[in-house]
């Protein structure tokens, strides 16, 4: 039995094209992506990578929720023996299943999601006690592989593009909780905001679709407490 | 700074959520205890008019409304109408301003002696 797969071809004004293509036992999205692009038609543009959901390169929209390919099986997703596969949501589209992902991880940088230490190579390791608050708190988001499905699945995203979204807001919060940071309040002042922390509705779609079952409405919510708190003690300023 | 109003505006709806919770669930329950047996409206105001108590009670729910109808709408704005800038937080501090006045404008004709 054949799988009838419509693909996204082309940029934004594209249009879907449709594949038939054989069904295996224990397929996923990602090995019939791979199937048409070399059987059936090698100008099929995809991102994929590791094949073993730690990259996050091969995020797509299927049948309207965004998934990581290479882990769900076509046996999950494909009801009547049906795919519809289209970029990331939220993104523009380079080509085919092929989404821009600048402005995404733009956002991770201007939520300062870079780690800001002051030990040198010459200091002695940071001692942090795994089972303190903060370092569970961190632990809790750190998983993160970047690969944009909690972003396509944001409906603040789409109402506001300057939104930073979850992914960078669940990065940002675990730099909050790492006790070796030192950019704590620029950080918090960078995720304040219209398109900070304050936008987010608790809708929970991130953490919905996380395929790694993080939390970012939780990473959102902490970044929210510990603002208005920096607020209050800033408050002379 | 901007990011701080951001994060006053978004306490201050919280918080307002909190007193309008409370605020809705008083009046509902006043209101149905009230007229279990029918109820005009020169009875109603045989009892509220000149009760400190129902003022302040009203006055709170007018303003907490107030502000949280106003920041709400400055969110719907922005998220619907993709309006935002001072503009429209003119536009919405105004109707802020005007649902405060109208409120107060009623909890005054309630609670206030007869003219």
């Amino acid at each position: 039995m054949n799988l009838r797969v419509s693909v996204w071809r082309g940029g934004s004004d594209g249009r879907f094209q449709s594949f038939e293509v054989p069904r295996q036992p224990s397929q996923t999205v990602l090995d019939a992506v791979t199937y048409i692009q070399r059987h059936l038609d090698a100008t099929l543009s995809y991102r994929f990578a590791c094949r073993v959901g730690m990259c996050g390169s091969c995020a797509m929209m299927v049948n309207g929720t965004p998934r990581w390919t290479c882990r769900t099986h076509v046996d999950k997703v494909a009801g009547e023996g049906a795919l519809e596969l289209a970029p990331l949501a939220n993104m523009p589209v380079v080509k085919d299943l092929v989404a821009d992902m600048d402005g995404f991880f733009d956002k991770w940088a201007r939520a300062r999601g870079e780690f800001v230490g002051k030990r040198t190579r010459a200091d002695d390791f940071a001692v942090v006690d795994p089972a303190s608050p903060e370092r569970r708190e961190a632990d809790a988001g750190i998983e993160c592989i970047g690969c944009g499905v909690c972003y396509a699945a944001c409906d603040v995203v789409s109402w506001n593009p300057a939104f930073l979204g979850p992914a960078a807001l669940n990065r940002a919060w675990t730099l909050v909780n790492d006790a070796r940071d030192t950019a704590r309040e620029v950080r918090l002042a960078a995720v304040a905001g219209d398109a900070g922390c304050h936008s987010c509705h608790t809708l929970m779609s991130c953490t919905e679709h996380c395929p790694k079952s993080l939390e970012p409405t939780r990473a959102i919510s902490g970044l929210k407490r510990a603002t208005w708190r920096l607020a209050l003690t800033a408050a002379d300023e | 700074m901007s990011a701080r109003r951001e994060v006053v505006f978004w306490v201050a709806q919280r918080a307002t959520a909190v007193v309008l919770a409370v605020c809705v669930l008083v009046h509902l329950v006043t209101m149905i205890y009230a007229v279990r047996n029918g109820l005009s409206a020169a009875e109603i105001l045989g009892r509220t008019r000149g009760s400190v108590a129902w003022g302040t009670f009203y006055s709170v729910f007018v303003i907490a409304a107030a502000i949280h109808g106003a920041i709400g709408l400055r969110t719907v704005a922005a998220e619907w109408l993709r309006w935002r800038g001072e503009s429209a937080e003119l536009a919405t501090t105004i109707v802020g301003f005007a649902l405060t006045i109208a409120g107060l404008r009623a909890v005054a004709a309630v609670i206030g002696a007869p003219v």
